[in-house]
């Protein structure tokens, strides 16, 4: 289990949204605490694939484990509170694009090493589904990418956690936008899974393709180290990776 | 006025024995030499795949080595990750500027610095000690994306021309700055703005698994010029310069993948028997012009006379002997 490391999901022309419920179920068994930003879908759902996977959310959430901060049901709240308490979507109520800072505070809050002895948990680690949203929801590439500094500055650098956060690669669609996010952010991980759609197009047996690339090592390692290509299946309870060309359904 | 370097590496150049060793070691004085010779900006311009921190920490530590104090703004990476790596030394020519732990003053404790990042590098023009100095900027794409462009531009320009303030009557040493740029980030107006300021500009990029720079010189009064450099960066920030990419394309098998047979779980057959393998060699191709068929072809045998031609024709076909071409005026 690796500590203070930023990993940067991106998807382009597929849905990589499987690869955040496979981090999700893999540092809920890995018995570390998680904050789960969950801007996309709702509690039931992550939980049903969660299920899955074999994590149970709602055990977690009750154990203190996951602290989930759903967007779907909590946008609707800062609407009704009034405007002193500070609301983690704070940002949804202000007229110009303000600042994630409200949505930092939640997550620091969430992870911070807490008193009581019992609860030992391991590393925190903060999981964001996803960044590419709060573009379309009038926050500036700027504030995105200074909450992720904010959060690396705390999560990785201060508590030695991780994050993992999963961007939308616009691809031919000039949004010039996402890119400075999606760059931005590359610059900023250490590692990089890029999951790709074929380039030929949909397929029934191979449903794309993960890059993997590593950036900032340590030690700097071998240059034919740092990047990796895997073709995958996705299945139901699991996913399949193989080498490029080998999948089964080929040969 | 120019600034006297150390030659400590080309009194080595005598004991290496290797021609190539020796060429190597100078060309690394050239290449980080050169590029701090200059004085005024120096823009190193990287992308997601070729990234330029240890590039940046290279020239780091040749100015450190040089006898130079370092100031580094740091903004991108924290101090502990940014001193990894280098030895005691350079360290101690370190003077980090902590832009990464608190820039917008979020925390509101007073530890951040207290005019914000344009305070910090405004701060940095006003030098208090008359010694040679390299600033940092890690990174300046940061910079740019917090504050506007002009004001970015104009305080790079005061950062880089300290030497002439008036009033001062002793020439002050010429000021190094090390500005890192990811590229992908911005607009060709901000970054053509930051690379006329330059008067050295490296642009990182590579292939088959080795890095590259293309420098470009911008000397006063002289033409630009261009240079190319192979290299790769060793752990403990050293230079190690290449001639060109890898020629051949060596593909170890990497440790995580065990070689896959694919003709283990085919459903047919790709093998050939001992037999079949015979057969295969002795058989002639039907178009393959071989002596026995040139000869057969010059010979008119007896095969030539059996072979006619029998024509029956249908009952609607018309056999007029005549050529129907004639009454063509042509």
């Amino acid at each position: 289990l690796t500590k203070g490391k930023l990993t940067l999901l991106c998807d382009a022309k597929t849905d990589g949204s499987f690869l955040v419920h496979h981090f999700l179920s893999f540092y809920l068994k890995a018995n570390c605490k998680v904050c789960f930003v969950a801007l996309i879908q709702s509690f039931s759902h992550y939980n049903i694939v969660g299920q899955k996977l074999g994590v149970s959310l709602t055990t977690a959430r009750e154990r203190g484990q996951l602290v989930f901060l759903e967007g779907l049901k909590s946008s609707v709240d800062v609407f009704f509170r009034s405007q002193e308490e500070p609301h983690p979507l704070q940002f949804l109520r202000e007229a110009n694009t303000g600042n994630l800072q409200p949505l930092f505070e939640f997550v620091r809050e969430a992870l911070k090493p807490g008193d009581n002895a019992e609860a030992a948990w391991r590393c925190p680690v903060l999981l964001v589904d996803d960044l590419s949203v709060l573009l379309s929801l009038g926050v500036g590439a700027v504030a995105v990418l200074d909450f992720i500094h904010y959060c690396r500055a705390t999560v990785c650098c201060e508590l030695k956690g991780n994050i993992v956060t999963l961007v939308h690669d616009s691809g031919d669609a000039e949004d010039e936008e996402n890119d400075v996010l999606l760059n931005g952010l590359s610059h900023q991980s250490h590692l990089i899974l890029r999951a790709e759609g074929l380039a030929t197009g949909f397929c029934r047996d191979v449903h794309g393709q993960l890059r993997i690339l590593w950036r900032r090592p340590s030690q700097l390692t071998a240059q034919r180290d740092r990047s990796l290509t895997y073709q995958y299946k996705i299945q139901d309870k699991s996913v399949s990776f193989f080498a490029k060309g080998m999948s089964p359904a080929v040969l | 006025m120019p600034r006297p370097f150390h030659l400590e590496g080309a009194e080595q150049l005598s004991v290496t024995p290797s021609e190539s060793v020796r060429r190597g070691a100078e060309r690394e004085l050239e290449m980080l030499e050169s590029l701090l010779a200059l004085g005024g900006l120096v823009l190193l311009r990287d992308s997601v795949e070729w990234e330029g921190r240890s590039l940046l920490k290279a020239l780091i530590k040749k100015s450190a080595a040089c006898g130079e104090q370092v100031h580094i703004l740091g903004c991108e990476v924290s101090e502990e990750e940014f001193r990894e790596g280098f030895d005691s030394h350079v360290n101690s020519r370190l003077v980090y500027h902590d832009l990464f732990r608190d820039p917008l003053n979020w925390s509101k404790t007073g530890e951040a610095l207290p005019e914000g990042p344009l305070g910090a590098l405004r701060a940095m023009c006003r030098r208090t000690n008359p010694g040679p100095v390299t600033i940092a900027l890690d990174s300046l794409s940061w910079l740019l994306l917090h504050l506007p462009c002009t004001t970015l531009c104009q305080t790079l320009h005061a950062l880089s021309h300290q030497d002439s303030c008036p009033g001062n009557s002793t020439p002050v040493e010429p000021v190094h700055v090390l500005g890192l740029l990811h590229e992908e980030l911005h607009g060709p107006g901000p970054v053509g703005a930051l690379s006329s300021l330059a008067q050295a500009e490296v642009t990182l990029s590579g292939a088959m698994g080795q890095a590259s720079a293309h420098i470009l010189y911008r000397r006063p009064r002289q033409r630009p010029t261009h240079q190319t450099q192979w290299f790769s960066i060793l752990p403990d920030f050293s230079l190690d310069l290449r001639r060109g990419p890898p020629l051949e394309l060596q593909r170890h098998p990497d440790p995580h993948t065990p070689p896959v047979d694919p003709t283990t779980q085919l459903t047919f057959n790709l093998h050939l028997s001992k037999e079949e393998k015979e057969a295969k060699d002795s058989l002639t191709l039907p178009f393959q012009f071989s002596s026995e068929k040139q000869q057969a072809l010059l010979r008119p045998g007896p095969s030539q006379a059996t072979s006619r031609i029998f024509y029956e024709p249908d009952a609607y076909d018309d056999l007029d002997q005549e050529d129907p071409d004639d009454d063509l005026d042509v």
